[in-house]
């Protein structure tokens, strides 16, 4: 057995011993569920820049730090944020703007390319895009390319089926892999050790965990090592990929975690009313991001009775009958 | 019961008779979770609704309004992965029963679909959320209902972008380009219903609603399409709109005002 090493930490260390200026990340969750937002908030407050992110779909997050000006580069399947922002405000501003670069791909690819990189192959196959732009339009030109080492030659590769037409395939689309100098995700249950276990669906967070250097996990429940081993097939992630553990009840407020807390689509509507004006954003930036100094003093800002609001119900981990328009 | 209807009900109705028993269908958030709801509750009870994030056969006490809303965890039959999910799509076994509800922005003649942008990529007039799971989709499943709403700017010529690939420039280029049989089978719009020619991989008519006329179609299809084959749909049955009203969207979350 491991000697249990303890990887917990403050949040704010954790992001500026792991996050640095240039690195390649990527975060956990998807759109409005499970986002590492209080990680995300950190690295906004710290001013980190130049960022590159990998993303399948991202929402929440995405939207802070490309609205911050952390993100220079982006790959990315979806920019969306349910309801309140159908295409996410201030990433389709950045691309129209000419803030960021960026290269398209679908949801199965970027999945495909963590899980390459969870596995040290160089590439996946798969049969998605063919005859798409996704495959024939590269977002990062050759020089840029070959400019970073960290990013691949070629964006993805259609090539022919080495073994004939087994499966019935006669050409295939080669995804290469990704990993990322650091990830971070939010659980609801981790140790000191970092072994987590997520409720409800795990999205892509385990590929994205296994194919980075750094992890950063943050957790609602930071809890004794026997409550895991006591039920091993509940944890997803065992302690060997993580990095450092933070534990931040709320973390992922204001996306849904499920059986703790829904989604808060008041706080989703109230950004993206503000991601749409300059000066609005700017005055969101600075009430809710950068006029606070800790994720417990934005959400004692947030306020109790909101927090009660989108309380989960236990059976059914969502806020049942919440208010959502 | 009121027997007119709105064009979401419509719409709704018609996607959901593509919807056999026993598919499993592939659905987004919005009309096309409600047309699998409805389905499930009027003329196709085995069949299974999931979701790109990972979750099978969910419950849907609540009408979730993203896919990765919580309310689509509870209940499932089981809460994988993204990777499980596609792959579900992309293996004969199960993919060759999912039937797929997208939308998009724009469409072609062939049922390519843009999701991604207005205008020139790089600097885009419009920048749309992106492919999503939905270039996977159109890839990998025989049938994928499209919902759109019919305007010439919708309905063009050339896509700016080609997210998800349907017929891509017809006449069996799909097969050659290497992809199986798929894509975009049906299309529905508040006007009408529209499906492809099994040779050319050309959009026909396939039936306007009452009160839309053939004519009415085609101006607002920047293409040319075949109308020959075209006739009146059956309109929404009590029956049916009973079902969507009462038993789908009671709260009409999604269908909106009533008529």
């Amino acid at each position: 057995m491991n000697k249990d090493t303890d990887k917990t930490m403050p949040l704010r260390e954790a992001v500026s011993r792991y996050v640095k200026k240039g690195a390649h990340i990527s975060i956990g969750g998807f759109t409005l569920n499970r986002n590492p937002m209080a990680a995300v908030y950190e690295i906004i407050r710290q001013k980190i820049t130049d960022l590159h992110l990998y993303a399948h779909s991202n929402g929440t997050g995405l939207d802070e730090l490309i609205g911050a000006g952390c993100i220079s580069k982006l790959e990315i399947a979806y920019g969306g944020n349910g309801k309140a922002a159908p295409t996410c405000i201030r990433f389709a501003r950045a691309i129209q703007n000419n803030d960021i670069l960026f290269e398209d791909y679908s949801n199965y690819m970027m999945s495909l390319r963590f899980m390459a990189g969870a596995m040290g192959v160089p590439f996946l196959p798969t049969l998605s895009g063919l005859g798409s732009n996704i495959v024939s339009t590269w977002g990062f030109s050759e020089s840029l390319r070959r400019s970073d080492p960290k990013i691949v030659d070629r964006k993805l590769a259609v090539v022919d089926n080495p073994f004939g037409d087994w499966g019935n395939a006669k050409k295939v689309v080669a995804v290469p892999a990704i990993t990322p100098d650091v990830t971070i995700i939010h659980v609801q249950k981790a140790d000191a050790m970092g072994t987590c276990s997520i409720k409800g669906l795990a999205f892509a967070d385990v590929e994205q965990v296994k194919a980075s250097r750094h992890v950063i996990v943050t957790c609602e429940n930071l809890v004794e090592k026997a409550a895991l081993r006591k039920n091993p097939d509940m944890n997803q992630i065992p302690f060997i990929h993580v990095t450092a553990v933070c534990h931040v009840p709320f973390g992922g407020y204001p996306t849904a975690v499920y059986g703790h807390y829904d989604y808060d689509s008041q706080y989703l509507k109230k950004f993206a009313a503000a991601a749409k004006d300059k000066d609005a954003f700017t005055a969101y930036q600075d009430t809710w991001v950068y006029g606070v100094n800790s994720h417990e003093q934005f959400l004692q800002q947030v306020g109790k009775d909101r927090l009660a609001a989108i309380a989960a119900d236990p059976e059914t981990g969502y806020s049942v009958n919440m208010k959502r328009d | 019961m009121d027997m007119s209807y709105t064009p979401k009900e419509i719409m709704t109705i018609m996607a959901a008779r593509e919807i056999k028993n026993g598919d499993i269908v592939f659905s987004g958030t919005g009309i096309s979770m409600l047309a699998a709801m409805a389905a499930k509750k009027i003329n196709a009870p085995d069949s299974v609704i999931f979701f790109e994030t990972g979750a099978m056969d969910s419950l849907l006490e609540e009408i979730p309004f993203a896919v990765a809303d919580p309310r689509i965890m509870y209940w499932a039959a089981a809460n994988a992965s993204l990777t499980d999910a596609f792959a579900t799509m992309q293996n004969r076994i199960t993919g060759d029963r999912v039937i797929a509800i997208l939308g998009a922005a724009q469409i072609d003649m062939y049922g390519n679909l843009n999701t991604t942008c207005i205008g020139d990529y790089f600097s885009p007039d419009i920048r749309f959320s992106g492919s999503g799971g939905g270039c996977d989709v159109a890839s990998f499943v025989p049938r994928c209902i499209a919902f759109m709403q019919h305007e010439k700017r919708k309905f063009v010529n050339q896509l700016d972008y080609l997210t998800s690939p349907g017929q891509l420039s017809g006449n069996g280029s799909r097969e050659a380009a290497g992809l199986r049989p798929g894509g975009v089978s049906v299309v529905v719009t508040n006007l009408g219903v529209m499906r492809f020619d099994p040779d050319t991989g050309r959009m026909y008519l396939d039936q306007y609603y009452p009160g839309t006329t053939p004519g009415m179609i085609l101006e607002n299809t920047q293409f040319y399409m075949d109308v020959s084959r075209a006739v009146q749909a059956l309109p929404p049955t009590e029956t049916e709109l009973k079902i969507l009203r009462e038993n789908c969207d009671p709260q009409r979350l999604i269908l909106g005002p009533a008529g």
